[in-house]
């Protein structure tokens, strides 16, 4: 069961995420995460406010579900198919962390320095979620996807467009953590 | 009941992410220092496997559940979009370490104040469509 229980390898985990896409595709339907925000901005009555948001929301609602199932396998991956194992992270990595002020680097998926609620009720961490939410919502849309749209289902389908996409997603990404985050923590 | 295997692949699709660990904000902080091949590996297969599924598909093969021949939507053409929009979304992805998917797939491990990023996302997605038509694309 231990290779169940550890992390999983990229030669394994790749292969299963191209797995998910061709699922989706030979449902009728696309790999697409971003675009159930878009549809959350409708539900919730933004149509009212831009035609961008002007289309019959339960033609996506099978999108919502794939949410609903993803957030149903987070728990089921962490509670049942997980043992305390440590994340192999590069020990530079977690030496280069260390400096900036995380200090447990790899025990969890996601920083208490973060995520933790003292630092979620604390007015830079509630601005570092509220800031980082925004950028990735609204670059989402404007790209016209995120990773599962553009960086595997566009790149998958040879798509110029995507690639592009992903270029801007690695210029972004390389100044928020070569450049910026250096400079917040 | 039609909409179950849509639950069924969500599930999959979470558990798959927490494993390989691409819902781990220390591995995308990870890939944007260059210190692993993890995440470059995952991304890679994925393709890799996703284009050998494009070509197979493109020859008529595989035909999807209703026997219709499998198409992927072209993106619009573009650069402006493609490459600001892209950037922004960069930015924030390794500031919270979260894409679209993860952030709900995070919400399932327990990580409760992803709610905030989820809303500051909608919300997000919210400004770019009112702004839209100013932007250039």
């Amino acid at each position: 069961m231990d290779f169940i229980l550890n992390p999983w390898p990229w030669y394994i985990s790749g292969p299963l995420i191209a797995l998910v896409m061709a699922l989706l595709v030979y449902f009728g339907k696309t790999f697409g995460m971003s675009s159930n925000l878009r549809t959350m901005c409708t539900m919730l009555g933004a149509d009212k406010y831009s035609n961008f948001f002007k289309f019959n929301w339960k033609e996506q609602s099978w999108n919502l579900i794939v949410v609903l199932g993803a957030i149903i396998g987070g728990y089921i991956a962490v509670n049942f198919l997980s043992n305390d194992a440590v994340s192999n992270l590069n020990p530079k990595t977690i030496s280069e962390l260390r400096d900036l002020g995380f200090n447990h680097a790899g025990a969890t998926l996601v920083p208490n320095e973060l995520y933790d609620y003292e630092s979620m009720t604390s007015l830079k961490g509630f601005l570092i979620l509220i800031i980082g939410g925004l950028l990735v919502g609204f670059g989402t849309r404007y790209a016209g996807g995120c990773t599962s749209g553009h960086a595997i289902t566009g790149l998958s389908s040879l798509q110029k467009p995507s690639l592009i996409a992903v270029i801007g997603f690695f210029i972004g990404g390389l100044i928020m953590t070569n450049l910026i985050l250096p400079l917040i923590f | 009941m039609k909409h179950l295997k849509f639950l069924l692949v969500g599930i999959f699709f979470g558990i798959v992410l927490v494993k390989s660990e691409a819902v781990s904000w220390y591995r995308i902080y990870e890939m944007f220092r260059f210190q692993s091949f993890h995440m470059y590996g995952i991304i890679g297969t994925a393709v890799l496997f996703g284009i050998l599924f494009y070509l197979i598909s493109k020859k008529g093969t595989i035909k999807d559940n209703e026997n219709q021949s499998i198409v992927f939507r072209p993106k619009d053409k573009g650069f402006i979009r493609y490459i600001v929009g892209g950037s922004i979304f960069g930015l924030g992805w390794a500031l919270v370490g979260a894409c679209p998917g993860p952030m709900y797939i995070l919400l399932g491990t327990g990580v409760y104040s992803m709610l905030i990023v989820i809303a500051a996302a909608i919300v997000g997605t919210f400004i770019y469509g009112v702004l839209k038509d100013k932007l250039p694309h």
